[in-house]
């Protein structure tokens, strides 16, 4: 008797029900992710489809669940918002002419930067003869730095 | 009449600050010994005259006067005395108010610590930071005062938004502001040093150290709001790439940049005037995070402030400031002296490759925050840039400049040569591409980010490692101790900090490549096991909080059939706001965090739950808090405690020469 309890204590989860996911199909879900990641919820302030909880977010989930069941494309669902909600509803926003400048910008500020850097480097190579720090002025500075507390 | 005290304390203080940001200046400018003493006494009294606005204000929070608009908006006699006082900086007039007051403590703290400056110098920076602190005064007297009245007052508040009910905000708001308004420091000595055309190395030690400090309270505190995210808004997530996060992140890699570029000009005098641009850029870019955030031209998880009169006075605030400095540095700049030379491939131009890199990677973030506004203002279309459009532009940024900051520590200043360096680092670089390749592996799911990720870790730490090793070579002295004890704590600093880099690193890569997700419907007494975790679901009971009620849910986690914790996510009701707020239970560790947030209630007692196992996910904040101790390490060295605390304790003379030579 003491065994069997204990037994049912040991192996208490054991004997538990595994609970049931809320989709009913696990690729369906993990598509449903994947997609969801990279929609806006469209009432909410900044918060993708997958974190959302609000209700209209999960109204979108279960059309999207639809439209994956139905089989329907990435491509296709995608452009199905998009004629419904416009672009707003993409976090990754669509290649065009009025975002042309927001996905060459990053490239093209590093590039001006890389050339920018170099060029300075090249015409200041030729300005400057070795006028590194010497060690008379970091003397200078050493002293400067406790002259100002003499003078405090 | 507390809160007329308050008002009056903010009106003297504007009095102080106009004083204090126009006699000094124009004393150093003719050299008034008389005028420029005005500056210390007036920065301490505009400390004095802010913390007493800020006390009235709290006393206000504490007594639960709702006859003051600002408190009866954002809180409530239900409201936990803590909260209550979190709440001061709840909302925008408050922000505003702990914005400034965070402004005179770094006013206070220069005049503590400058007594190395001379006269001239000093009396300019508390000048400018008097100025800037005139615009914040204005902006508070004229449009968004803390201390209106509201009459009749109201029987009671509004109540603190539930979202920021939480100990994560009680101290996440402080530290982020001390990180923001500390670059208004640099951006002092910046344009004090412009103003008295002395900008030399003298000028770069000087503010070496407080923009350290001022890094250190950003990193800390960006840590702070994302680990808040973490565990609070109940996705899971830790980072959201949420405009406001956006806000302070800029004048982070504005910050790190400014810190690696003033290393340059320090040690080797060259190029000020870069280094005074991003002095002027991380300021600048706080308040735009400041304008950001607080104007309401952004509606995003965190503003909560609408008011296009605000608006338009901080733009023109932003317009003066930052136009202003600008022309001054057009002016004064060329002047500047050049520096030292030094070929392409040196230190200096790895630091300042990085900071290209570093600023580039501020510069997208920007285009993505500020891109949809305009696209929106000028009528183009509404779009909305994600998480998705970040991770795509700034990884392929960041990248570099990881691999360069594993390089730039070993490369000699002047001039390296890249054979060499290659065959002092070839090591490292075995070590890190075989143990990225075949880690993943090992641990079941190989991805090239996974790979990329623990690729960049292990390089930035083993060239740390590398690094290391050949400092403590040249280093005489018999013990390792000893030599390790005569590495300068700059330098530890350094390596620390980078480390953090990798440890941050790690976490990233392997929360995205390893964590686990279910979502599922729970019954009382069923289980679901994730990541080797077993949860069984004890059932929800109803609880009363202090200014809530809420459902909590019992968890019991087992492992291999032992019980390791039990968890207590909560739903919570808040009725003031009438506001539901999933509290998320989570069971931390140093591999692994356990996450479980409460969905919904289902029929006969179900919940829908949402069950995570994060490996490592600890790891990311943990490296931003080596990073900020690296910070810390790197103040605390000797070469920047004033010369005479310094003479006191010498060194011993070996040790002594050899910092001389490699410091």
């Amino acid at each position: 008797m003491i065994w069997l309890a204990l037994m049912m204590l040991l192996s208490g989860p054991a004997w538990a029900e595994e609970a049931r996911p809320l989709g009913d199909d696990p690729v369906v879900e993990a598509r449903l992710k994947t997609l969801a990641v990279e929609l806006r919820c469209l009432v909410c302030q900044n918060q993708t489809l997958a974190d959302s909880n609000a209700p209209l977010a999960e109204d979108l989930r279960r059309e999207v669940r639809a439209m994956i069941v139905k089989n329907m494309s990435d491509q296709e669902i995608i452009e199905f918002l998009v004629s419904r909600y416009g672009d707003f509803v993409l976090y990754r926003p669509p290649l065009k002419l009025t975002t042309t400048v927001l996905w060459v910008g990053p490239f093209v500020l590093l590039a001006v930067g890389a050339i920018a850097l170099v060029v300075a480097l090249k015409r200041r190579g030729q300005k400057v003869a070795d006028a590194a720090i010497t060690e008379e002025e970091h003397r200078r500075v050493e002293q400067l730095l406790s002259e100002g507390v003499k003078r405090s | 009449m507390i809160p007329e005290i308050g008002h009056f304390a903010l009106i003297l203080a504007l009095c102080v600050a106009l004083v204090q940001g126009i006699l000094p200046i124009y004393g150093a400018a003719i050299d008034n010994a008389a005028l420029m003493s005005v500056a210390k006494p007036a920065a301490r009294l505009q400390f004095l005259l802010v913390l007493t606005a800020f006390g009235c204000l709290a006393y206000a929070f504490a007594a639960m006067d709702f006859s003051v608009l600002y408190v009866a908006a954002t809180s409530n006699s239900q409201l936990p005395l803590h909260y209550r006082l979190a709440a001061i900086w709840g909302a925008h007039e408050g922000s505003l108010l702990l914005w400034t007051l965070i402004l005179t403590i770094w006013m206070f703290a220069v005049t503590l610590f400058s007594a190395h400056l001379p006269e001239a110098t000093r009396s300019r920076i508390l000048g400018v930071m008097g100025l800037v602190s005139v615009g914040f005064l204005l902006f508070m007297l004229t449009v968004s005062n803390p201390f209106e009245r509201l009459i009749p007052a109201a029987p009671d508040g509004r109540d603190l938004n539930p979202l920021l009910q939480d100990p994560g905000m009680v101290i996440h708001p402080p530290m982020l502001y001390m990180g923001y308004v500390g670059f208004s420091v640099a951006f002092a000595f910046a344009i004090a040093a412009l103003l008295g055309g002395n900008l030399d190395a003298a000028w770069a030690r000087w503010s070496r150290p407080w923009t350290t400090v001022a890094w250190c309270f950003l990193t800390v505190g960006i840590a702070m709001g994302s680990g808040w995210a973490y565990y609070e808004l109940g996705w899971g997530g830790w980072w959201f790439w949420d405009p406001v996060e956006n806000a302070s992140f800029m004048p982070w890699l504005a910050g790190t940049a400014l810190v690696h570029s003033l290393a340059v000009t320090d040690k080797r005098g060259g190029f000020k005037v870069w280094t005074v641009l991003l002095a002027i850029m991380a300021f600048s870019l706080s308040l735009l995070g400041t304008f950001l955030v607080r104007s309401g031209v952004l509606t995003s998880v965190h503003a909560f402030a609408t008011d296009p009169k605000r608006g338009l006075f901080i733009l023109a605030f932003l317009a003066i400031v930052i136009g202003g400095s600008l022309a001054l540095y057009a002016w004064r700049a060329p002047r500047v002296g050049l520096g030292g030379s030094f070929a392409m491939v040196s230190r200096e131009g790895m630091l300042l490759a990085n900071n290209v890199l570093l600023v580039a990677a501020m510069g997208s973030v920007l285009l993505g925050t500020l891109y949809p506004l305009f696209l929106d203002a000028l009528d183009l279309g509404k779009i909305s840039v994600g998480p998705p459009y970040f991770d795509s532009v700034f990884v392929p940024l960041m990248v570099p400049a990881l691999f360069l900051m594993g390089i730039g520590p070993l490369a000699q200043w002047k001039k390296a040569s890249v054979p060499d360096l290659a065959q002092r680092l070839k090591w490292a670089f075995g070590v890190s591409v075989v143990s990225a390749i075949t880690l993943p592996i090992v641990m079941g799911n190989w991805t090239p980010m996974l790979s990329l990720g623990l690729l960049l870790a292990i390089w930035i730490v083993t060239t740390a490692l590398v690094t290391l090793r050949e400092r403590l070579m040249h280093i005489t002295g018999s013990s390792v101790m000893e030599r390790l004890a005569s590495v300068p704590r700059s330098y530890w600093g350094m390596l620390v900090a980078h480390c953090g880099i990798a440890v941050f690193i790690v976490g990233v890569t392997m929360v995205k490549g390893f964590e686990t997700e279910k979502d599922v419907r729970m019954n009382v007494g069923e289980t679901t096991t994730i990541g080797n975790y077993t949860f069984r679901f004890d059932g929800a009971h109803d609880v009363k909080g202090p200014n809530y009620t809420a459902a909590r849910g019992t968890f019991s986690v087992s492992r291999d059939g032992r019980e390791i914790t039990v968890l207590y996510p909560e739903k919570r009701r808040y009725p003031v706001q009438n506001q539901i707020m999933t509290e998320a239970a989570i069971d931390t560790g140093l591999l692994r965090d356990l996450y479980v947030s409460l969905g919904e209630p289902l029929d006969d007692g179900a919940w829908s739950v949402r069950l995570y196992h994060k490996p490592f996910i600890d790891w990311i904040w943990g490296g931003c808090f080596i990073m900020a101790v690296g910070g810390v390490l790197a103040i605390s060295d000797r070469r920047y405690r004033p010369a005479w605390r310094r003479e006191t304790q010498e060194a011993p003379a070996a040790v002594e020469t050899a910092r001389r030579k490699y410091a």
